[in-house]
């Protein structure tokens, strides 16, 4: 047992779990925030994506007692309904989900993602490894391949990410 | 009040189209999306219930033998664990789509690798898991285990209802113009939803709830409660959000079995979640299959034979086969036709449903032969399908209800500028990619199914429609939702729909495509009912009256729906079921598929740039979520067309690829911006709503139009699905490369 002090969507959390205790499962069955989902536990779909300190990662491949201190963002400090974040509101209005089990994934993906190619952080599909970032539908689709969706919204997916991306910029 | 129809008579009055309000079938946002973007929608797992404990499952390390003992020395010492469950009960593999009992039960007998044999139980999953990995599972391993579905010494069943023989196909092939004669094979897929199965098992005294993850919760009652030995009446199932199914949640299973036994003996809530892997091994495949296609057409190119005979398999005493032939009966004519098929019993992991049984595999490949036929033909492919199109069922001489099967394929073609194509394969090069377009035909049966729903007009003129039907990601709460605002005049807003919960009508549950057709279909009923009751209160012919926002008029009568109501509700039950329509005439979907590949003429690999379907499926209730499960469906075919297959090793038959970072789905790049087209039509013959299923025919054919266009881009023809790079490498032609 470890005792561990998170910052989760701005709020102090307090855990104590077994050290072998992944930050998902802290989220998902010690703190109520099911939110982030478990598909695979193995890194390899991308619904337990959420933010530490600013970045995406996979929650499933670390464990919680490593972030103490750390801020945490999760689906649920994004927006909730009737005040969603216009990266969600675009998700529901372009239809990006069916089952919606990937979604929170999806959301915190996209969210840390935008803020990467803002940094201009290349990927895999871009021309140049220095030069600005596009927000490209490739692209889009590119630097959302870790994020697994079986229903298979991707067209809307990068739709959704399209119209938020550029009633923000 | 109960409003029932028995679907005897084609429903021609189409009252939907009629109506003042016309929500069904505009692209209505999901009533649902706001929770599920924003993690609020509760799926199986995160019921919060007090004292939830967790299990994981141990399973068998040999594919075929015996159970001899347990050894718990390793776990009984380790902080948290609870106890070790195993017993007969316990679920070899799941139940078939709607099996209504319990599926083979037992784990002293061991049928295949992975076989759930123990529950543990801890206080904590990372107690349970540690569990699970420690206890010790004595077997005794058999030597006479069946991996390999085309083994020599194979005896492989005939079911004598998937058989057929009229004519002489034989003559037909040796007098035909043109032949085709080939084998093609399919490998085992998996339906991968994202949800893994979970069950949360809670009693109270002998009644036992269940949150889960199911597509069919009416069914899962009776299995679960046959499985665990109580009384239907005993079990309630909760299943509001299903994260994802394609077939692999419409029977009860393993974790919602053992996960019951333990939450008995225990008397707390126990929580069974199958690892990714365990869903990979334990829950079911699409069975791989050969297929034996020949086709015999006469100079212009109509069939006068045809001939698809299969082989598929699965574990003993399943009686599920794959129905690979399905479409084939009725999509083309040909007088002379064999039509087989044959099971092979192995101990491999359980075949079952994946979405689109039968023809996600039949139609791929019977559109592969009449690609095959098009270009020994030097016929257009597309031309060649509409000269094939049967005026009658060819076996049955039945006619066919709406069949907009001529019009997809024009459509499509127009539309996708098919007429750019050259027939000649090989011949567009862009740098070091080599271009093709290939096209097929979609086709699915069409089935309605026996569903029930309730409709509470309040007092307040609000709506409450409850049944037990699922949403699986298909968009039922918001087509429920757009039917029953439309028959009683309501804004979406002042309707609350309530799904999946067992203590709700009993509806068809999710399977076949039928479910949107079927449960909206319950709630046109129960929703006329209603509209008959307010007709009557209002002093008008039920034909007459006309609802609107809230406002009811009939003949020269009009009152507000409060007014009428006079401060009590309304309920009535909504009752269909299938009847002699399924008789009279062949119901079945239609579409046409289009797509363009680079094929990399250096490593093989293919890239869809882009692709079209056309899709008639009766009226389409939600543009919007209609849509989306079309790009579901032909997502699909990339992935089967492209990547998609489980491997089994031959010495033991289990799953080497059993996660996602080995199976590999398609991902975002994997698929380009899709075109779906949905045509207008309405099946009067199909359902009291004209509607009829859509969720699977997006994948009955699809990934034949992507290998078909592998053909066109590089004269290589993929006859061992998947299409992967060294599949195509040696048949690329040589290339001089600038």
């Amino acid at each position: 047992m470890k005792d561990t002090t998170l910052r989760i969507n701005g709020e102090e959390r307090k855990l104590s779990a077994d050290t072998r205790t992944t930050l998902l499962d802290a989220l998902r069955n010690h703190l109520g925030l099911t939110g982030s989902k478990k598909g695979c536990d193995h890194g390899q779909c991308g619904a337990c994506t959420v933010m530490v300190n600013g970045r995406r990662i996979n929650s499933c491949l670390t464990l919680a007692c490593m972030h103490d201190g750390d801020e945490i963002t999760t689906v649920e400090g994004l927006g909730q309904p009737g005040n969603l974040s216009p990266l969600q509101a675009a998700f529901v209005k372009h239809d990006g989900f069916q089952c919606g089990y990937c979604t929170p994934g999806q959301i915190c993906s996209a969210t840390a993602m935008l803020q990467e190619v803002k940094d201009n952080w290349p990927s895999n599909v871009s021309e140049s490894l220095t030069g600005e970032a596009e927000l490209t539908p490739e692209e889009i689709s590119e630097r959302m391949s870790g994020n697994l969706c079986r229903c298979a919204a991707y067209p809307n997916i990068v739709n959704a990410i399209r119209e938020a991306a550029e009633a923000s910029s | 009040m109960t409003r029932h129809l028995k679907m005897d008579e084609p429903a021609t009055n189409r009252l939907l189209d009629k109506l003042p309000s016309r929500l069904t079938g505009a692209p209505m946002d999901r009533p649902d999306g706001p929770l599920k973007v924003s993690g609020t929608a509760t799926y199986a797992h995160e019921w919060q219930l007090d004292g939830k404990v967790f299990g994981v499952l141990a399973r068998a390390p040999v594919s075929k033998g015996k159970l001899v003992r347990i050894d718990k020395s390793a776990i009984e010492n380790l902080p948290g664990v609870l106890g070790v469950f195993s017993e007969e009960r316990f679920l070899r593999n799941p139940a078939q789509g709607m099996a209504n009992e319990a599926p083979e039960q037992g784990v002293s007998e061991i049928s295949y690798f992975g076989q759930p044999i123990a529950l543990v139980v801890a206080e904590t999953f990372e107690q349970a898991r540690h569990g699970a990995h420690r206890l010790e599972l004595v077997c005794e391993a058999a030597s006479d285990g069946v991996f390999d579905p085309e083994a020599n010494n194979i005896a492989p069943e005939k079911p004598e209802d998937d058989q057929l023989d009229q004519g002489d196909l034989d003559k037909a092939m040796a007098e035909a113009a043109y032949t085709v004669d080939s084998t093609y094979r399919t490998p085992s897929h998996n339906s991968a939803a994202m949800e893994p199965h979970c069950a949360i098992a809670s009693w109270e005294g002998d009644q036992l709830t269940l949150y889960a993850s199911y597509q069919m919760i009416k069914f899962n009652v009776n299995e679960l409660a046959d499985s665990v030995g109580i009384e239907p009446e005993k079990v309630r199932i909760v299943s509001p959000y299903v994260g994802g199914g394609f077939g692999s949640k419409l029977g009860i299973a393993p974790e919602a079995v053992s996960a019951a036994i333990a939450a008995k003996e225990l008397g707390r809530p126990v929580c069974v979640t199958l690892t990714r892997q365990q869903v990979f091994e334990n829950v079911m495949r699409r069975s791989e299959s050969r297929q034996r296609l020949r086709l015999a057409a006469d100079k212009d190119g109509k069939l006068t034979g045809l001939g698809h005979e299969c082989r598929v398999s699965n574990l003993p005493g399943e009686s599920f086969h794959e129905p690979v032939l399905q479409a084939t009966h009725f999509i083309y004519g040909g007088d002379n036709r064999r039509l087989g098929m044959e099971v092979a019993r192995l101990n491999r992991m359980c075949a079952g449903s994946v979405r689109a049984p039968g023809e996600a595999i039949g139609m791929q490949v019977l559109e592969n032969a009449m690609d095959e036929l098009a270009h020994t033909s030097g016929i257009d492919p597309v031309e060649l399908r509409k000269r094939n199109i049967p005026d009658a069922h060819p076996e049955e001489g039945t006619p066919y209800s709406s069949r907009p099967f001529a019009e997809a394929l024009d459509e499509g073609a127009k539309r996708f500028g098919w007429n750019k194509r050259n027939p000649k394969p090989g011949q567009q090069r862009e740098g070091e990619w080599l271009i093709g377009m290939g096209m097929a035909a979609a086709a699915r049966v069409n089935i309605l199914m026996e569903s029930k729903a309730r409709v509470i007009l309040k007092e307040d003129g609000k709506a409450i429609v409850e049944t037990d039907m699922t949403d699986i990601g298909t968009g039922t709460y918001a087509i429920l939702t757009q039917v029953c605002a439309d028959m009683l005049g309501l804004e979406p807003e002042n309707i609350e729909t309530r799904l999946g919960d067992s203590n709700f009508p009993k509806a068809s549950g999710s399977g076949g495509s039928f479910g949107a057709a079927s449960s909206g279909s319950s709630v046109y009923l129960a929703c006329l009912d209603i509209r008959a009751e307010l007709a009557r209160r209002l002093g008008c012919e039920e034909s007459e009256l006309q609802l609107d926002s809230g406002q009811a008029r009939g003949g020269s009568k009009s009152g507000s729906l409060t007014g009428l109501l006079a401060g009590e509700a309304i309920e009535a039950e909504g009752h269909i079921e299938p009847g002699e329509t399924k008789e009279k005439v062949k119901q079945a979907t239609y579409g046409s598929y289009f797509a363009e590949v680079a094929v990399n003429a250096v490593t093989g690999e293919t890239r869809v740039r882009r692709m079209l379907g056309v899709f008639g499926a009766g009226r389409i209730l939600n543009r919007k979520t209609a849509t989306s499960q079309c790009y579901g469906g032909m997502t699909w075919g990339i992935g089967m067309a492209l990547h998609e297959a489980m491997e089994f090793d031959m010495r033991d038959g289990h799953v080497v690829n059993n996660d996602l970072a080995e199976y590999h789905i398609p991902v975002n790049l994997d698929v380009p911006q899709l075109d779906v087209v949905l045509l207008e039509e309405r099946d009067d013959w199909a359902s009291p709503i004209q509607a009829k299923g859509l969720g699977e025919l997006g994948l009955c054919g699809a990934g034949a139009a992507i290998t078909n266009a592998i053909f066109n881009a590089t004269g290589v023809r993929v006859y061992d699905y998947p299409a992967t790079l060294d599949k195509i490498l040696d048949g690329l032609p040589e290339l001089d490369m600038v």
